[in-house]
């Protein structure tokens, strides 16, 4: 059974459309991920459905029932990892987790036993009675992990978990994730790092201007949008035009980089080869999540 | 029907927690300048003022000074203090993502400046005490008073909280709001003193009935007026508390 449903999910903020007629089904324990530019609508998404902002039209339902009645018991059995760093700076490291447990109505013992565990888990230890102003980017970040974690929940929501974090703490991150994957947590992940979706998601969805455009495993996205493999011709300006008529002239699958052209689909280059004049270079790649993204969402800025 | 749960008492345990630790920043002001004022009106003015019951002018406003050092506990509070918790530091909509609701924070964040103006209230009431200014036991009402007007005066600011663009935007809510209550509610000088068209004026401005009702605690001069005081205080409490989780609702749970 999905453990998070929507239908016809919609927000508008004034006139903006900021979420148009989304419908999802989350599977319990997997980890779904949400891709997408800045502005695609991802955050507003994640506020509805973790009952913070109302939608405009549209429904939600959190293991079967429909959010609007059951808003509290929801959010108890959630826990949520702003990309924002909202810790409470009025208290120390170690109070922070306890006065989040308070507000999830965790027993002070219990609350104590788990804030001691998370701490240690997320390498906080040394920590415990620091000021959050005296914590680094990073450190903050995995504080607001272990925060999000203190009611043990069963659906982890996390908008850009490691962002800002070096490679160690990144890794730190992936694996207490993977970890939860076998404790059956489903987990939904805003991302823009690509390898980290291809990683540790299931499911990806790819999220633009409000709509969901497609959702699959990411081997499955990346097979359907650009083969296994991705050719790169550096072209310059007086040989462009002629190698794109070529190229469509032979009904392959590229688009226009820019100074660079990507055929998709190929599984040798011998249909190429003879294109490419000695003044432009030819390579290829496998192809990854980010040639998915670039393809559905477009390469130009956004906002 | 009641908007809020039970929970908010989480947020006030959470406000309580962070002034316990960090009292010593802003508990000694409220307390050194009532004192101050105390002082230096009742003493230092008050041997100029005559009053015409014969009551000493020190006597006359320190049933006001807590009234008034009440209101100013809970409005900083809900002013200030929770525009900074909110704006700057983001604790509500960490605190939303719990399930505490809009309502259930904001009604904490009442009760807790309510408890600010108990604590001031009380505070003073104890140092007017000792000044032997208190004539009566029930004066020992004063606390209960104070947490009332407490709940009315951080009602009133968290409304203007949930509309305020900036935090300078409560320079005009203290210049424009509070010290003209401060000086025309009947703290430092009897209503009767003023134009006709300013003592009515002035029952409509919330602090007047509860200047009224600690004045005759204090006193032990009690009348059937005083009902009507209370009645006043409880319906714009009643008003302002509705509105006010609304209005936060509005600006909160976009």
């Amino acid at each position: 059974m999905a453990i998070i449903k929507t239908k016809d999910l919609t927000k508008w903020f004034k006139d903006v459309l900021a979420v148009d007629d989304v419908n999802l089904e989350i599977e319990e324990g997997e980890c779904f991920g949400l891709l997408g530019p800045n502005g695609a609508g991802k955050t507003t998404l994640i506020r509805m459905i973790t009952a913070v902002s109302p939608p405009t039209k549209g429904k939600i339902w959190v293991q079967g029932k429909d959010l609007k009645d059951c808003h509290r018991e929801a959010k108890a059995m959630m826990g949520v990892i702003p990309q924002l760093d909202n810790l409470d700076p009025d208290l120390t490291v170690f109070q922070n987790l306890m006065t989040f447990a308070r507000y999830f109505n965790i027993p002070k013992n219990e609350a104590r036993r788990r804030s001691v565990e998370l701490l240690s888990l997320f390498k906080l230890e040394d920590k415990r009675n620091s000021r959050i102003r005296e914590l680094s980017g990073g450190m903050r970040r995995r504080l607001l992990l272990a925060r999000g974690m203190i009611n043990t929940p069963r659906i982890l929501i996390l908008d850009e978990p490691t962002l800002g974090l070096d490679p160690q703490a990144k890794y730190l991150v992936w694996h207490k994730m993977t970890e939860l994957n076998a404790q059956g947590v489903t987990r939904i992940l805003c991302t823009h790092n690509m390898e980290e979706a291809t990683v540790l998601c299931d499911r990806v969805a790819i999220m633009h201007e409000g709509r969901i455009l497609d959702l699959d495993a990411p081997h499955a996205l990346i097979s359907r949008y650009a083969g296994s493999e991705v050719w790169e011709i550096e072209v310059n300006a007086e040989g462009k035009d002629k190698i794109i008529q070529e190229l469509e002239s032979r009904g392959l699958d590229f688009d226009d980089g820019g100074n660079e052209l990507y055929i998709f689909h190929l599984t040798s280059d011998e249909s190429l080869i003879d294109l490419v004049s000695h003044a432009e270079k030819l390579k290829h790649r496998p192809a990854t999540l980010e040639d998915v993204f670039f393809r559905l969402t477009g390469r130009s800025l956004v906002e | 029907m009641i908007p809020f749960s039970w929970r908010f008492i989480r947020v006030w345990q959470r406000n309580r927690d962070v002034f316990f630790r960090l009292w010593h920043s802003e508990a000694p002001g409220f307390i050194a300048e009532p004192i101050l004022i105390l002082v230096a009106m009742g003493l230092g003015l008050g041997a100029y003022v005559g009053l015409v019951d014969g009551q000493r002018y020190i006597e006359f406003i320190a049933p006001g000074i807590i009234a008034a050092y009440a209101m100013f506990s809970a409005s900083f509070e809900c002013t200030y203090g929770t525009f900074f918790r909110m704006e700057y530091q983001k604790t509500f909509d960490a605190i939303i993502a719990t399930p505490l609701s809009v309502e259930d924070v904001i009604a904490g964040e009442i009760f807790w400046g309510a408890t600010r103006s108990l604590m001031t209230g009380t505070v003073i009431l104890v140092i007017a005490a000792a000044f032997q200014l208190v004539h009566s036991p029930w004066a020992l009402l004063i606390p209960a008073v104070c947490f009332l007007e407490g709940i009315m005066f951080a009602s009133i600011a968290i409304l203007f909280t949930s509309i305020a663009p900036a935090i300078y935007s409560f320079n005009y809510y203290f210049t424009l709001f509070i010290t003209p209550m401060f000086f025309f509610s009947g703290v430092f000088f009897p209503l009767a003193s003023f134009p006709q068209i300013v003592q009515t004026l002035s029952w409509i401005i919330p602090l007047t009935p509860v200047v009224h009702l600690t004045r005759a605690l204090v006193s032990g001069e009690l009348h059937l007026g005083l009902l009507w005081a209370l009645g006043l205080i409880i319906v714009i409490t009643l008003v302002f508390f509705s509105l006010s989780l609304v209005t936060m609702r509005r600006r909160l749970a976009i």
